[in-house]
């Protein structure tokens, strides 16, 4: 039993997803390849080649995979996996884009966005807005699962010496380009890895007002994230959203400020190791979830939190 | 230039769902139904083709029970010209819809897919993605922006991890949905009747020679475990006192 793991990259390093993703593939059990589909991405495949309890790196460097285009790289996964038991990837925009075409491709039915592993076939993932949670077991010959990042612990970045072996690229479909990204620069830890979450609501009421938030998440070193509705409204852009259909976070402190607590919304936060709401409405369905909860107007409980944590 | 709109029944988003007492599934007796929100921005981002001139036609699909005509009459109340109920009252996994959607497109040849990123029952998050590699097709997922080009391709802005991204695309093109593509209209009362007099093929599964089967077994469902509730805290002052010396997360 062999598995592949598709590390998530970005042609210069490895992003943290990628060590959740080996936490599963380890509780699956059986060796553990990577695979580094990018162009000039050798960096990478060094780094992967440190990580605790890798074998093997594959690296396909090739201007096929340059944008990880779902096209070329679900080809790339379908030429490797006859090799492989489980091939898996992180559920990130990544992940999603590229491992049901390889699945399709293989003729797998994908299990998608695992947060447990029970034993090699038998998964555990959430469904509708994680109001339930379904165990569900596989026969495919060739298991290919996402997994959710943030059900699973982290293994080591380093301790691992596998060997680096090219492979050849499975060809250009021609099918999709790469025209461009407009990407956000931020300073601030990434929303799914950052320890601390600030996410802002409608009750913002802004994307000026927003800046209150980047004030106290400057003092913790969160990262700001946001609802639906905030995104919706224009306040910030949509990789700030959380929840169902946005980004699942667990942060060690999520503060929800102006957010009503929708199930999508919860969905996304409410395995947060602490929550905090502040909300004007003590009704708020947030409160049910909050560890700790004030009933206030964040116009002024915000600017006041941002004070106490200077002293 | 046909565009074909994939449109599931699933339960409302609104709908506080319950877990069956026996742990099969969740219970959907009695709940209130609805078209999965990212394919009414499907059909809106079809009929608004349509509008555009760029679309001559606009084809609901939906697979699954006889309920399922309810979704598509939506579909057609909001301006797709026709609908075909795929008929089976099979559990539907990704891999099976993605085949028959491919079985339906073969007969319709569309030069353009629109489905949902995501249902909101399954949170699968795979059908588009399934449908365009069993096409051989190109694939844009998770679209905010759709702009057809006059020379067979399709530029696409994706919602991704770190912001947008725009690729382009040859027709023809999978596009699923994300929720900044559109805001869908409600159809109006006189659309409701017009809707009425527009035709639904009927298709099984057997007619179009894919066997739908479920490949992934459910052993069981339950509920996620429930957080315990927590306290109210009277000021500021009080809450981060509680966050450093209670909780001690900062
Ligand atoms: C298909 C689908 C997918 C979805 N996916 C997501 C998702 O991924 N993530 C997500 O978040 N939502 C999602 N939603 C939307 C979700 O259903 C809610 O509409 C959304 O979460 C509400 O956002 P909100 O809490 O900011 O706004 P509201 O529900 O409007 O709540 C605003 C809150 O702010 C409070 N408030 C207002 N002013 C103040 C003030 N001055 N001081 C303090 N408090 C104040 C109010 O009391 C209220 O509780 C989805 C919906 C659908 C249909
Ligand atoms: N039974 C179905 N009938 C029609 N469309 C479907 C069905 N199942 C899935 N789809 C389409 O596939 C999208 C993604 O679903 P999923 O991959 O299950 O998350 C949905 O938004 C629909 O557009």
């Amino acid at each position: 039993m062999t598995n592949l793991v598709l590390v998530e990259h970005d042609n210069a390093a490895v992003k943290s997803a990628t060590l959740h993703v080996l936490a599963a593939a380890q509780k699956i059990g059986g060796e553990i390849h990577l695979l580094v589909a990018g162009q000039n991405c050798r960096a990478v495949a060094d780094e992967a080649a440190k990580i605790a309890g890798v074998s093997k790196v594959l690296l396909a460097d090739d201007a096929a995979y340059a944008n990880r285009l779902a096209e070329n790289t679900a080809k790339l996964i379908v030429a490797l996996a006859p090799n492989y038991s489980h091939v898996l990837a992180a559920t990130t925009a990544t992940g999603k884009n590229v491992m049901p075409r390889a699945a399709a491709l293989l003729d797998v039915q994908q299990i998608s966005d695992i947060s447990g592993v029970e034993s090699a076939d038998t998964f555990v993932r959430t469904i509708y807005a994680g109001n339930a949670l379904a165990t569900v077991q596989s026969a495919d010959t060739v298991k290919v699962i996402t997994v959710r990042p943030t059900a699973f612990e982290a293994v080591a970045a380093t301790g691992g010496s596998a060997a680096v072996e090219a492979v050849s690229a499975a060809g250009e479909t021609g099918l999709a380009s790469f025209v461009g990204q407009e990407l956000s620069k931020s300073e601030r830890p990434e929303l799914t890895s950052a320890r601390i979450v600030i996410s802002g609501g409608r009750g913002m009421q802004s994307g000026e007002n927003f800046h209150m938030l980047d004030k106290v998440a400057d003092k913790l070193g969160a990262a700001v994230g946001a609802s639906r509705a905030a995104v919706d409204a224009g306040f910030v852009p949509n990789e700030y959203q959380v929840g169902q259909t946005g980004k699942i976070v667990a942060p060690e402190l999520y503060i929800a400020v102006g957010i009503s607590g929708a199930i999508q919304h919860l969905a996304g936060m409410k395995d947060s190791k602490v929550i905090v709401a502040i909300n004007k409405d003590e009704d708020a369905p947030i409160f049910q979830v909050a560890d700790y909860g004030l009933v206030a107007d964040l116009f002024q409980a915000v600017p006041e939190l941002e004070q106490a944590l200077s002293k | 230039m046909k565009v074909l709109v994939a449109v599931k029944r699933v339960v409302d988003f609104n709908v506080k769902v319950r877990v069956k007492a026996d742990g099969t599934g969740v219970e959907t007796a009695n709940v209130k139904m609805s078209m999965n929100p990212f394919d009414e921005i499907g059909v809106e981002e079809a009929v608004r083709l349509k509008e555009g001139g760029k679309a001559t036609e606009v084809i609901a699909v939906s697979l699954g029970p006889t309920q399922c005509q309810e979704t598509i009459r939506t579909a057609l109340a909001m301006g797709a010209d026709r609908g075909i109920h795929v008929q089976t009252d099979v559990e539907l996994q990704p891999l099976a819809v993605a085949k028959l959607l491919k079985a339906v497109v073969d007969k319709e040849q569309p030069q353009l897919c629109i489905l949902g990123k995501q249902a909101i029952d399954d949170d699968a998050n795979q059908t588009g993605q399934m449908l365009a590699a069993l096409l051989s097709w190109s694939q844009a997922t998770f679209a905010s922006k759709l702009v057809i080009n006059g020379d067979g391709t399709a530029n696409v802005t994706r919602e991704v991890d770190g912001g947008l991204e725009t690729i382009q695309a040859k027709l023809p093109l999978v596009m699923t949905t994300d929720l900044r593509l559109n805001e869908p209209r409600y159809a109006s009362l006189p659309n409701i009747m017009k809707a009425k007099k527009k035709p639904i093929e009927q298709l099984t599964p057997e007619a179009l020679g894919v066997d739908p089967a479920p490949r992934l077994k459910t052993l069981k469902v339950v509920e996620p475990p429930k957080r315990k509730a927590g306290v109210k805290v009277k000021s500021v002052a009080e809450l981060v006192d509680k966050l450093r010396n209670e909780a001690k997360v900062i």
